[in-house]
């Protein structure tokens, strides 16, 4: 297997390949974010509904999949995803219970799970292959390396976006991805 | 080499072995019943629910002194200490592998400002003021955590308020909780994806097994109810007024339910009679975050890649008998040309358990194979979904050497597992 991409959305910054392609310092993560859509170019207005961890996974995926062809025409069922996260949907969580003593939000409960954001970026991009969503305590993790390398030893898969999308209860964030690609 | 089944548990309603809940079940007992819990619902709700007194009491007998543990680790040490208590293996062995798979772990310590201090006895210790994590300034274990090389050192829920120690509310955390109480030494894995957690930790496992990463593996599977959960599938208006009817025409939504379940698995040439796990997949709709995809797609691409042709003698169906997961399954079955393979859903047993469903289920399912009894769909009498499959009502005696499980869940996700026995 080859990383044929690395994205890290950190501290305000975009990193693609470890070059920093847009910093923005001094914003918080929403209008942070709200920057970063608007300069993704994605046309997607689904993403204003979207918890904060599911609009950092969302960018983070954007900006790692821009302009690359041969992910979009490749066959969606090899097209697999193996996300971690940290805190789960911890954020999210916290919002909807602020909800529930009055009128519980659907809106938001929807949001309380933490692979919601697989299922964010598998919608976005059409991937229908393998998915999981580990919870670990950092975004180094030897068993997910681990696990991806079976995983793409299988066969079945082309390509994968592995990596750590976190969005804590502060409101701390770090998005890490690798496209992977079978070789 | 395969994977065998050499020991598991369920803790539910019904009772604290594999034993009982089958036999339970069996006998046509259902965990579900009407509850008027206003701590949970403001109005009397079909839930099931473990009795805490019977809880109570086998953890003092079974797993020890009860250290201000919360209800999910409670059921979660429970099941796993009748699951390894008289087995002769190595658990600190670097060939052992723990995976924990829920949905919402301690989620029950989160409660808003308002309600904490009024929960139920203990509990009320341990909640946590939303106010008070966010004003200071969140979850930060540097402080109580020395790494290791085993990596960070968990803090004993003895005397700590969820205040004091909101990691607790980070599922890693209770993993390595669980895992430092029986003495694993591995790093947990944790898995959280949503109903399907509980398939998906049996397929994570028999990868990695099978890639010789680790010669035996423990999993759990559970979730407690509480009231968050039940408040937001309330307001999904997903659950039903009675017992649920699945695949039945007047189904109208689901029961919630809690339990544990736990299953220990090694490498090894199977004998005759042994239980296998042969493979498993999971797939992504790609369609809706909150609603089955109208073709089945990622289910039946995960049927597809379970069964790599083989035909099943049952399947063991998700069946929440919700309107549109009972009509997406029928499709997806039907697709693969699986309609006349007896289908059951056991949600109207146990309720939908999340993250302890799919492995729940795929135990009562093994039960069946070693029994030659499969079970019937406890709520369904009148067919109600688009597809013609072949909905068993009631409990049919036959040779079941193989079961295919699903599982679908919030997200898009689908999974399915083939298990077998060995003839």
């Amino acid at each position: 297997m080859e990383t044929v991409r690395y994205l890290s959305i950190k501290d305000n910054a975009v990193l693609c390949d470890g070059k920093e392609v847009l910093y923005l310092p001094g914003e918080d993560f929403p209008s942070f974010a709200k920057t970063l859509y608007k300069e993704s170019g994605a046309e997607y207005p689904k993403f204003y509904k979207m918890s904060d961890m599911c609009k950092l996974g969302f960018l983070a995926a954007e900006f790692l999949l821009k302009d690359l062809d041969e992910v979009k025409v490749a066959d969606p069922d090899q097209k697999a995803l193996v996300l971690g996260c940290r805190a789960s949907s911890l954020h999210a969580d916290i919002e909807y219970s602020r909800t529930m003593n009055d009128i519980p939000s659907p809106a938001l409960f929807v949001y309380t799970l933490a692979n919601i954001v697989s299922g964010e970026i598998a919608i976005r991009h059409c991937f229908r292959g393998e998915e999981l969503m580990l919870v670990q305590d950092g975004p180094e993790s030897r068993e997910h390396e681990n696990y991806l390398k079976v995983l793409m030893a299988e066969g079945k898969t082309k390509f994968c976006i592995s990596g750590f999308v976190d969005y804590d209860e502060n409101g701390k964030y770090i998005a890490e991805l690798s496209l992977i690609k079978k070789k | 080499m395969s994977i065998l089944v050499k020991a598991t548990n369920i803790v539910s309603p019904l009772g604290f072995s594999t034993e009982e809940n089958f036999s339970k079940i069996l006998a046509g007992n259902s965990g579900v019943k009407l509850r008027d819990r206003k701590d949970l619902s403001p109005q009397p709700l079909h839930l099931a629910l473990i009795d805490e007194n019977s809880l109570n009491s086998a953890f003092a007998s079974v797993v020890g002194e009860d250290k201000g543990y919360t209800r999910f680790e409670k059921i979660g040490l429970l099941s796993l200490s009748y699951l390894l208590h008289d087995k002769d293996i190595d658990l600190a062995s670097a060939d052992t592998l723990f995976i924990l798979s829920t949905t919402k772990g301690n989620i029950e310590l989160l409660e808003p400002a308002a309600t904490a201090g009024q929960a139920k006895g203990d509990q009320a210790a341990a909640c946590a003021k939303i106010e008070d994590i966010v004003q200071k300034g969140g979850i930060d274990n540097r402080d109580n955590h020395a790494a290791t090389d085993k990596g960070p050192v968990v803090t004993t829920c003895a005397d700590k308020t969820i205040s004091q120690y909101p990691e607790r509310l980070h599922l890693w955390h209770t993993a390595q909780l669980f895992a430092n109480h029986f003495g694993f030494t591995t790093k947990p894995l944790v898995i959280s994806n949503a109903c399907i957690s509980g398939l998906a930790a049996m397929v994570l496992a028999t990868r990695m097994i099978k890639a010789g990463l680790y010669r035996r593996a423990v999993i759990l599977g559970a979730d407690a109810i509480s009231r968050f959960i039940v408040s937001g599938f309330q307001s999904f208006m997903s659950l039903s007024a009675s017992g649920c009817m699945p695949f039945d025409a007047r189904r109208d939504g689901l029961n919630l339910g809690e339990g544990a379940a736990s299953i220990l698995l090694e490498a090894g040439d199977a004998m005759e009679g042994d239980i296998e796990l042969v493979r498993g997949a999971m797939h992504n709709d790609a369609n809706h975050i909150s609603g089955p995809s109208r073709t089945g797609e990622g289910l039946f691409l995960a049927i597809r890649d379970a069964l790599e042709g083989a035909r099943p003698d049952l399947i063991s169906a998700h069946g929440t008998a919700t309107p549109y997961n009972d009509n997406m399954e029928s499709i997806a079955v039907s697709r693969s040309g699986l309609n006349d393979v007896p289908v059951n859903s056991l949600k109207g047993y146990f309720g939908h358990t999340l993250g302890a469903a799919g492995l729940l289920e795929a135990i009562i399912s093994i039960e069946s194979m070693k029994a030659g009894v499969g079970i019937g769909t406890r709520g369904f009498e009148e067919y109600g979904v688009s597809e013609q499959i072949n909905v068993i009502r009631d409990n049919f005696k036959h040779e079941i050497n193989s079961v295919l499980k699903l599982a679908s869940g919030f997200g898009g996700s689908n999974a399915a597992v083939l298990i077998r026995k060995n003839v």
